[in-house]
């Protein structure tokens, strides 16, 4: 007996490919381009936005019937912030450094079309359990482009790969720095992002041509 | 039986074959084709393609090559020796050991512009199924002018990669591209690798490799290769020895081919005499910049900028100056003038023409963290230039709409068509 029926699994399958977030609604972008220059904080925001967004849909979708659909929004704010602020807490309480470096980020989790978008689109109209798969498949998808893009910029940019220097020492030069290799800057910086997540885009479009929009 | 037929001879014979568009990206490039349009119609009847345009301009860029290996080793030299006191041509810098250090800095960066580059155009020419497009002749030359002597060559590498599928082919490839592919490439450059793009000791042959044997216990004299430029956003004109021939003629340090002023004059002339370059952006971009420079001067002779102010040393800069130091020249003629990321109009290139030099003198002034604000201000304009297309075709057709408005159109009932068209243009 399958855990998951077929349909259930493509709420969570989905989302990794054929219908990701980012690279295929293009939402929450925002947070790909800032936290990404680091492999770890790429990792805990992806595991935080999974936490608010498969809480959340569970949530919504057991008040989907009380809920007034004159207010449903305010509604919806006030859950993501609810859990938001946990995350948050959490993360000082256990993880000071790490949360100074996401800094004001880990508030925005409230503004990430992700998570608004699939309340109104998915938890409203399905029961619970549904809506949990699918949360956790959407952030999944989310978490997979920004760990994909964190590892691309970290270990390119800072030469490390969750703070621990895999290419060697560049002011002893040692590793591959001994032949003359150097970190590129430029990915540290945010259009970096831009320019790994379009790559991404690319990369999948080309091998899957009918995710390809017409114009 | 001239090597010109015999080669369209062989291309008749292999029209077709599998080998047929790497034959013919070499034929045409040697040749001008034969073919033209077909007699009859409306069409212009010329055989000059793409390639012939390419061709022209590295013609232009060929004796600020030539220039560029020599003033290498002059400045190598004259960093490690002192500058000639009694200057001569002659002597001083048409020498073969100058010329050397020119081949072995200069020339590996144009063999590896070009064929990291040509690699990438041909992978995206079998890739796509096309012929190999000849967009990459003109930037693989442009690269390793705009380029520190010292850049080491897998970075040029990696940048030139980046450069051409980023800057170009992710747009489509040759004639599609928003950004100019040699300043993309240069724009990379400078931000993944800042310490290797700026500062005293990356624009003379030498001084980075002398610091370092410095630093570690070498009894050995610093070389000093500050550019111009460098000197003045630092407030220290007054300790920069070289004088405005020295500028105009190139014997400054600098990127490897912008130091000329006089050969890129030359070679503006000839582009401008072969009808490939657009006047009208070369001379907007210089009026551009002067303007600006000529606020600044006026605003430093108000005397509203104090002289320790961090501006004050390039403010007070003779305003004509700033285009002969930097790569202003270089960049006014052979990068804001490209056809493709340019504006189209007429009207448009005197905008976008102008707003380059403009802003270019002003990143020069007010961002000391880039001592060269030319690339940034095109890449800008070039942002710019279908927007400016826009407006000055609205503009035209508004125009000539109002013209349509008090004419009196015959036959009289004119179907409404007048009423029709101004509804298009709102």
């Amino acid at each position: 007996m399958a855990l998951l029926s077929k349909k259930d699994t493509n709420l969570i399958t989905d989302p990794l490919a054929d219908n990701n977030p980012i690279t295929i609604q293009v939402l929450g972008i925002c947070s790909a381009l800032a936290i990404t220059a680091e492999l770890k904080a790429s990792l805990v925001m992806a595991i935080s936005v999974m936490f608010v967004l498969g809480a959340g849909n569970v949530v919504i979708s057991l008040m989907r019937n009380i809920i007034p659909s004159k207010i449903r929004i305010i509604v919806q704010l006030i859950v993501v912030a609810t859990l938001v602020i946990i995350v948050d807490q959490v993360l000082k309480a256990f993880a000071y450094e790490l949360s100074k470096t996401l800094a004001v980020f880990v508030g925005l989790i409230i503004t990430n079309c992700i998570i608004m978008g699939r309340f109104e689109a998915f938890a409203l109209a399905n029961g619970p359990w549904r809506s949990f798969l699918d949360g956790i498949g959407n952030s999944l998808g989310y978490g997979v482009i920004l760990v994909i893009v964190g590892f691309f910029r970290e270990l390119l940019g800072s030469g490390t790969l969750f703070g621990i220097p895999v290419l060697g020492d560049p002011i002893a030069k040692t590793g591959l720095y001994a032949t003359g290799y150097e970190n590129n800057g430029f990915m540290i910086i945010p259009p970096a992002a831009l320019i790994v997540v379009g790559i991404i885009i690319w990369v999948q479009r080309s091998r899957n041509p009918a995710l390809v929009e017409e114009n | 039986m001239s090597l010109k037929s015999k080669l369209h001879e062989l291309k008749l014979k292999y029209q077709g074959k599998k080998m047929a568009p790497a034959f013919n990206a070499f034929h045409t490039f040697l040749f001008a084709p034969d073919e033209t349009t077909h007699a009859g119609g409306t069409h212009v009847k010329a055989a000059d393609d793409l390639k012939r345009t390419m061709n022209t301009v590295i013609m232009a860029l060929i004796p600020v090559l030539i220039f560029s290996m020599f003033n290498a080793g002059y400045q190598h030299y004259s960093a490690i020796n002192g500058f000639p006191t009694d200057f001569s041509l002659m002597n001083d810098f048409l020498t073969w050991d100058n010329f050397w250090i020119g081949i072995i800095k200069v020339l590996p960066l144009v063999v590896v512009s070009y064929g990291v580059g040509l690699i990438v155009e041909f992978i995206f020419a079998v890739i796509k199924g096309h012929e190999v497009e000849e967009g990459y002749l003109v930037t693989g030359m442009l690269v390793p002018l705009i380029v520190p002597i010292d850049t080491p060559l897998w970075m040029l590498a990696v940048a030139v990669i980046f450069g051409v599928v980023i800057g170009k082919e992710v747009f489509g490839g040759t004639g599609m591209n928003i950004l100019n592919p040699a300043l993309t490439i240069r724009a990379f450059l400078f931000f993944a690798y800042p310490t290797w793009m700026s500062g005293d000791k990356v624009w003379v042959h030498g001084a980075r490799e002398r610091s370092e044997e410095i630093l570690a216990g070498a009894n050995l004299d610093a070389i000093s290769g500050e550019t111009i430029l460098g000197y003045l956003a630092q407030n220290k004109g007054a300790e920069m020895s070289y004088s405005v021939s020295d500028m105009f003629y190139g014997f400054i340090p600098g990127s490897v081919g912008e130091t000329s002023a006089f050969l890129i004059l030359l070679g503006g002339l000839f582009l401008i005499f072969t009808k490939i370059a657009s006047w009208r952006i070369m001379v907007s971009a210089v009026i551009g910049s002067l303007v600006m420079g000529f606020i600044f001067n006026q605003v430093v002779d108000l005397g509203w900028v104090a002289e320790s102010s961090k501006f004050y040393g390039l403010m007070s800069f003779e305003f004509w100056k700033h285009l002969i130091v930097g790569g202003l020249a270089f960049g006014i003629v052979y990068m804001a003038t490209d056809p493709v990321t340019g504006s189209q109009t007429n009207k448009g290139k005197w905008y976008y023409g102008f707003f380059i030099g403009f802003i270019s003198v002003m990143i020069r002034v007010f961002n000391p963290a880039y001592p060269e604000g030319v690339f940034l201000a095109i890449l800008l304009m070039n942002v710019f230039a279908p927007t400016i297309d826009h407006y000055v075709v609205r503009g035209n057709i508004k125009r000539r709409m109002n013209r349509l408005k008090d004419a009196t159109i015959y036959p009289k009932d004119s179907d409404g068509k007048a009423e029709e068209l101004k509804a298009e243009t709102v």
